[in-house]
């Protein structure tokens, strides 16, 4: 740790601090209110800001490079000069932590971001059209949801072989979208009985015009409070299959492979396993508790409590 | 109910047979091939040739997939690659394993998980409840496979109270009494159930309490509590009762649950189960056991929800089982 790293994690805790607080202020009316009153949504907020923050400026708090070895020390207790300790091969873990954060949250967001996107299309086509369409893609889901989440991954990374991080980003998401789907459609079948979608259609509106205009709007409420949800599985997924070797490969850090990596030290270097877990298990509280305030500010009939 | 069950039963059976179609196509598809051992260990062509001709892969994919939606249909799960002997041998020996681990891990998931979320919910908003949100909250964000490391280290490496793998002990187990059998599996058995049973139970307990507050929020609570009732009362036997169906639908979540998180327990653990069979027969391109172990994990993603939804029924007079 460099008098210049510090200083930029005071900065970046600073910033936290503001942005969080500038929310805080920020009138967003009624459901900022609600989301600020649920009694962990400002920690979790902060916690999250700051991860990002530490991810996306990794280059700025990290005092070495993430593949840099120093052969000299390998497995070293945290110090000073390595605040969380190296690795078995002389990394530091602290840098490595810092540029595993990028991708560990990035697959987590980006991957949830796939499957939302393709949860609240087939959502809205299902609950829209009805009739066949509908039939057809529920019972797509029903067996999509049927066949345990870790076999359907394992099995499509260990048979197409190693995936690079976009391809394993498109595999969590295709195969993370059918709950969203089912919690979409439900929502849709109500918003399409209400007046104002009959209006749009009395005027002569094309169907997936409403759908993306008008119905998918109107249930946005859902659709963001199961994506806050859901990027902690996500998240958790990519750990244990990086845990597994069949995630992120390294050298890349990734918070799941760099467990798999401590693992072999656990007796000798625990730090090296402990610490990503930390920080795997702290951004998924953060993403819960901020998820679980989210859902009290957007949908009335749970907030409140 | 006749007509509900006829129903559910043939929904249950063609979303099984749809996955393990899905999944024997994909496999088959799927680039790589058995049979080609990794680059150290070379292979006569010829032996691969014979090899694939004996278990028909040389044959058309529809007549291979064909032959086993036949072989399935007979209550055959075909020959497993890989551990040469039947699919259902191997499933067999690696099931009560599964079970054993699940079960107990199920055991300490829900008797922990309720009682903490019963303590929450009558000390609702106190300080002991926020402090228990916190905990339950942890162990919900953990990932399991740590939680198992870090048992690992602390009870099985710094204290040395537990083994850290295997379900018995490799040298001893044999000679122990019966007795000595017993206590040799379940201490054994400590570490993997109690990593899946805590990170469980932190969701039961949130679960359950958030149940119960909705529960104690119902007018016929105000009722009891204006009968003079002591709050134990209440608490136990008015609103835990409506408080206790959604967890018992949860129950029928959790199974596929425990079977899919045992998946990297068990490889922590090394526990000779049906997550880690699955997981060696998916990196030894083991066709058959593939599709014999995602068979089995399907059924058993059907039948929870299908036993959940029965509990239900059973236990909330308001819910009919229509079709």
């Amino acid at each position: 740790m460099t008098t210049a790293t510090l200083l930029a994690l005071l900065a970046i805790g600073v910033w936290t601090t503001a942005f969080v607080s500038w929310c805080r202020r920020r009138p967003w009316g009624e459901a900022g209110r609600r989301f600020f009153r649920h009694p962990s949504a400002t920690g979790g907020l902060v916690v999250l800001v700051f991860l990002a923050t530490v991810a996306l400026c990794a280059p700025l708090v990290t005092p070495y490079a993430p593949y840099q070895q120093i052969l000299t020390l390998q497995d070293q207790p945290p110090t000073w000069l390595h605040p969380l300790g190296t690795d078995f091969i002389g990394r530091d873990v602290w840098s490595r932590l810092a540029y595993g954060g990028r991708i560990s949250l990035g697959v987590g967001t980006l991957g949830m971001l796939v499957a939302v996107t393709l949860g609240g299309l087939v959502g809205a086509a299902a609950g829209y059209f009805r009739g066949w369409i509908d039939a057809l893609l529920m019972r797509c889901v029903d067996v999509g949801l049927s066949i345990p989440r870790i076999f359907l991954v394992l099995g499509a990374i260990a048979l197409w072989g190693k995936l690079g991080v976009a391809a394993l980003i498109l595999l969590l998401g295709l195969t993370g979208w059918f709950a969203t789907s089912r919690i979409v459609r439900s929502e849709v079948m109500s918003v399409r009985e209400r007046p104002y979608t009959d209006a749009v259609r009395a005027l002569g509106a094309r169907p997936w015009w409403i759908i993306v205009r008008h119905v998918l709007p109107n249930s946005a409420a859902a659709l963001i409070v199961s994506a806050a949800l859901g990027i902690g599985n996500m998240m958790l997924l990519e750990a244990g299959l990086s845990f597994l070797g069949a995630g992120i490969q390294p050298p890349h850090p990734s918070w799941g492979n760099m467990i798999a990596d401590g693992r072999d030290q656990l007796p000798t270097a625990p730090w090296t396993t402990l610490f990503p877990g930390l920080a795997i298990a702290l951004a998924v509280m953060a993403l819960n508790t901020t998820g679980d305030a989210l859902r009290d500010a957007l949908d009335p009939k749970t907030g409140g409590k | 109910m006749r007509a509900w069950l006829l129903r559910r039963v043939a929904a249950g059976i063609a979303i099984i047979f749809a996955a393990v179609s899905l999944t024997f196509v994909a496999i088959h598809l799927a680039p790589g091939e058995p049979f080609l051992p990794p680059d150290e260990r070379p292979m006569d062509p010829a032996v691969v040739a014979r090899l694939r001709r004996n278990y028909g892969l040389d044959r058309p994919l529809p007549v291979q997939y064909l032959r086993y939606v036949t072989q399935l249909a007979h209550g055959e799960l075909g020959e497993s690659f890989s551990q040469r002997r039947p699919v259902a041998q191997a499933i067999a020996a690696a099931v009560p394993n599964t079970l054993l681990l699940t079960i107990t891990a199920l055991a300490i998931d829900f008797t922990l998980g309720i009682a903490i979320g019963l303590y929450q919910a009558a000390r609702a908003r106190r300080r002991s409840d926020a402090a228990l949100a916190n905990v339950t909250l942890f162990f919900y964000s953990l990932p399991t496979f740590w939680l198992a490391l870090v048992l690992q280290l602390v009870f099985g490496l710094w204290l040395g109270w537990f083994p850290t793998g295997g379900s018995t002990d490799p040298v001893l187990h044999d000679s122990l009494p019966l007795f000595g059998r017993v206590v040799d599996r379940l201490y054994h058995l400590a570490l993997p159930a109690l990593t899946l049973g805590l990170v469980g139970a932190g969701g039961t307990a949130r679960f359950q309490r958030a149940a119960l507050l909705e529960a104690l929020g119902h007018e016929y609570v105000r009722t009891a509590r204006a009968k003079g009732l002591a709050e134990s009362a209440v608490l136990i036997r008015h609103a835990w009762r409506d408080a206790l169906l959604p967890v018992i639908s949860l129950a029928g979540v959790a199974l596929p649950f425990l079977l899919t998180g045992a998946v990297l327990i068990e490889t922590v653990f090394s526990w000779p189960g049906l997550g880690k069979l699955a997981a060696d027969a998916i990196s030894a391109r083991d066709y058959p056991l593939v599709l014999g172990t995602t068979l089995l994990a399907t059924c058993a993603v059907v039948t929870g929800s299908f036993i959940a939804d029965v509990l239900t029924a059973a236990a909330d007079p308001r819910v009919r089982l229509t079709a």
